[in-house]
């Protein structure tokens, strides 16, 4: 992993501070500011076939083909950047490790985390999708199944993607978290389903069902 | 300067919806596409080698299934060379049957069905729903679910739902592993309100059979199916493995159906350029094919897509239709939000709800849509008063009717405590009296304690693995003191040895007589024919409380 713990260290210490800051905002659910992603904010780079891990402490975060990459932000405009950084942060909270592959043989977001979980040492993994849907899953499940989804993209925000990474940790380490709040909003599918559509069919076509997951190194600037 | 009427348009809740424009390349377009394959057929020795276009040495594995499995041979080349117009006129012609119909319908392809009903108005995709659903009445189904997976509170809102008619009900869950609790809840609560309603609680799939086949549930209908090959290996799955699913359930005597709907293609990525409904109607005839009794369709989850392009909501009906030409039960959605506009969501709700159909939503919230974890319904239970009143206006079945809030009251308090009975005899965590109360009073979960979430948990993989099954149920709501309930759910097990439930859209009576499109088809014809209203039935209908009466003036 060319991640050095400084960098890391920096890293957390920037999600604390941004931690702090939010926590002073009014804590409804104002309709996310859209935004433009500041280039360079996060480079993802592909180093080759990813391997199966056996560290017992691992997490493995499977990213879907588009992510980071062709697509930037979540539906709700949150760049891929923070997202990444904020489940991170949550596996590093709880001591453990992370690793990211990228998942090319579909865009579907169960079976995503469902590879991940395969090549993850612990047997966690998560799954995530360009438009922000999460699943945490376990190698054991059926790929259908899982440990916890997010399945209204719309509604997960930072903080719930920083308690995906934690409970994802948690459960590496044998624990039985008590699963994070799922929130409902009836009003997403009117507002965003067509929109999903679009975002999905754009990383669908980044798919290629005939290459295995690829190692992928991260850097936050 | 900016119009003042302007700014108040756009500040209408139907402006809060997202549109998209058609993009008929990638399929996102409703109907009548440019690129959706001409109707042909070709048989030769008995066998199908050119289908829509399409040799056999071209054929995907849909293609495959669909030609070997879900078209009549003996008519087909007769009715593929009908004009899909003179079809069509047929459908809304009184004076042609059901059954001439069907002769044609199950004989031709999915691109000849999509050419069908693509030359019908919305009026007359009414009148064909009015004349091909295959039971005489029709009926409901509703979720019942909410966002905490409070037991307690699943039992009190399924046994109101019952005694305002519901003839089916489904669950599901936020956390995965509540489902065996969400599903007992629902299946005490539904049989403690009225007897002899179904309830299935909507998973994974080899859990959601688990659950069918250990007697947690009594059907089971979140077994999909999609209209193209690669949506279908998205899923690890081909027409084949579910058609081996299928017969995993009708082998245990469990009724199910597949479900599927347009837009489900696209919102996946991939539509291979055809339109919604072609795909759709490729789904139904590989439901068709599989044996399957029923389908519940009408987009369903994806109905923001339909929803978003020109001609969606007449698509969605459309679809309904063609599953009814298949002689498939329909389950025709209305379940799932698709607006903000409350007149977007009645119109769209309008072609089921007033020609009736099997279960006209699948389902209705039975809960405030907050608790829905469908991710809401086009119908919740804060709108229980509107639809019976406009049953009313109507003069039409909807599958409810008005009830008294005692009756509700004491429907909930009962489920919770036999619920709260069959727990602590099943050595689960307690449900408290303080629970109880609140189920009984409830609206939603806001008005629900807390539970210990992780102590249930663990309860449940514990009880999974003691292999508690539904005849525990039996024995521990006798124990309890429910023996009539215990009596119930046995009744409901028990249909699954006979087994008539099986035959096209079964529903119960509360003596668990079957009604279905064999013993009860639907045999309109014209005027004063098919299912009338009894004057018993119209009672209960029109008789609101809150109507004044004019003697007491």
């Amino acid at each position: 992993m060319n991640f050095d713990e400084n960098m890391l260290r920096s890293v957390i210490e920037e999600v604390l501070k941004e931690m702090g800051a939010a926590s002073t905002a009014p804590a409804a659910k104002a309709a996310p500011a859209p935004s433009t992603l500041q280039a360079g904010e996060m480079t993802l780079a592909d180093t080759g076939e990813a391997a199966k891990g056996v560290a017992p402490d691992e997490v493995v975060i499977g990213l879907a083909p588009a992510f980071g990459v062709y697509q930037h932000e979540t539906i709700i405009h949150q760049p891929h950047s923070k997202v990444l950084r904020e489940i991170i942060a949550g596996i590093e909270e709880e001591g453990m490790k992370w690793r990211l592959i990228r998942v090319f043989r579909t865009s579907d977001v169960s079976f995503i985390a469902h590879d991940a979980a395969e090549y993850s040492g612990s047997g966690i993994g998560i799954g995530i999708q360009s438009k922000g849907t999460t699943v945490i899953h376990q190698k054991d499940l059926p790929p259908l199944s899982n440990l916890e989804l997010f399945s209204q993209a719309p509604l997960i925000e930072m903080d719930t993607f920083r308690q995906i990474g934690k409970n994802a940790a948690k459960y590496a380490k044998g624990e039985a978290p008590t699963p994070v709040t799922v929130r409902n909003d009836q009003m997403a599918r009117p507002t965003y389903q067509a929109i999903a559509a679009l975002l999905h069919i754009k990383e669908t076509e980044h798919c290629d069902r005939d290459k295995k997951p690829q190692a992928v190194t991260v850097s936050f600037k | 300067m900016k119009s003042k009427r302007f700014e108040a348009l756009a500040a209408r809740p139907v402006n809060q919806d997202g549109y998209v424009q058609e993009w008929p390349e990638v399929g996102l377009i409703a109907m009548n596409s440019p690129f959706d394959p001409k109707p042909s057929i070709k048989i030769e020795g008995g066998r199908i080698v050119e289908m829509d276009g399409k040799t056999r040495a071209d054929f995907d594995m849909l293609d495959t299934f669909i030609a070997d499995h879900a078209i009549r041979l003996g008519n087909a080349e007769k009715a593929m060379a009908m004009d899909s117009l003179d079809i069509a006129r047929k459908i809304v012609d009184i004076n042609v049957s059901r059954d001439e119909i069907l002769d044609i319908t199950l004989s031709v392809t999915p691109a000849k069905l999509t050419e069908i009903v693509g030359k019908l108005t919305i009026v007359e995709i009414m009148m064909g729903m009015t004349k091909m659903r295959a039971r005489l009445m029709p009926a409901n189904q509703c979720h019942v679910t909410n966002v905490k997976d409070n037991p307690v509170q699943i039992a009190a809102d399924a046994a109101e739902a019952a005694v305002r008619g519901f003839a089916e009900m489904e669950t599901t869950v936020g956390i995965a592993r509540y489902a065996p609790f969400n599903a007992m809840a629902l299946f005490v609560g539904a049989q403690a309100g009225r007897p002899g309603i179904m309830t299935q609680c909507a998973l994974e799939e080899a859990t959601e059979l688990q659950l069918g086949m250990r007697g947690f549930t009594t059907y089971a209908e979140t077994i999909s199916v999609y209209g193209t090959e690669p949506v279908f290996m998205d899923g690890d799955d081909t027409p084949y493995s579910k058609a081996f699913l299928a017969s995993c359930y009708a082998s245990r005597g469990l009724k199910m159906r597949f479900t599927s709907g347009t837009g489900s293609e696209v919102q996946m990525g991939y539509a291979e350029g055809k339109s919604m409904l072609y795909l759709e109607a490729r789904c139904l005839a590989v439901t068709k094919g599989a044996g399957v009794q029923g389908t519940q369709n009408g987009s369903v989850s994806c109905v923001g897509v339909p929803a978003g392009v020109p001609g969606g909501i007449r698509a969605i009906a459309a679809e309904n239709l063609i599953a009814m030409l298949l002689d498939l039960e329909s389950t025709t959605s209305n379940d799932q939000t698709f607006t903000h506009s409350d007149l977007r969501r009645v119109a769209r709700s309008v072609p089921q709800l007033f020609s009736g159909t099997d279960y006209i939503c699948s389902g209705y919230s039975a809960t405030p849509n907050y608790d829905n974890m469908f991710a809401g319904s086009n119908w919740d239970a804060d709108d229980y008063d509107d639809w019976n009143i406009i049953q009313r206006d109507m003069r039409i079945d909807g599958g409810l009717q008005p009830v008294k809030e005692d009756d509700v009251i004491k429907a909930r308090n009962k489920a919770a405590r036999a619920l709260q009975g069959m727990f602590r005899e099943l050595g689960l965590p307690p449900i408290t009296d303080e629970e109880v109360e609140a189920a009984t009073y409830a609206r939603g979960s806001e008005d629900m304690p807390n539970r210990n979430v992780n102590e249930d948990l663990k309860a449940i993989e514990d009880m999974m693995a003691r292999k508690v099954t539904g005849v525990d149920f039996v024995k521990a709501l006798d124990r309890a003191g429910f023996p009539d309930v215990a009596q119930n759910i046995y009744n409901m097990l028990r249909q699954k040895v006979a087994g008539d439930y099986l035959h096209t859209a079964s529903i119960f009576d509360k003596d668990f007589h079957v009604y279905s499109g064999v013993n009860a088809p639907n045999d309109y014809h014209g005027p004063m024919t098919g299912y009338q209203l009894s004057e018993e039935r119209w009672e209960q209908i029109k008789n609101i409380p809150n109507a004044i009466r004019p003697e007491d003036i």
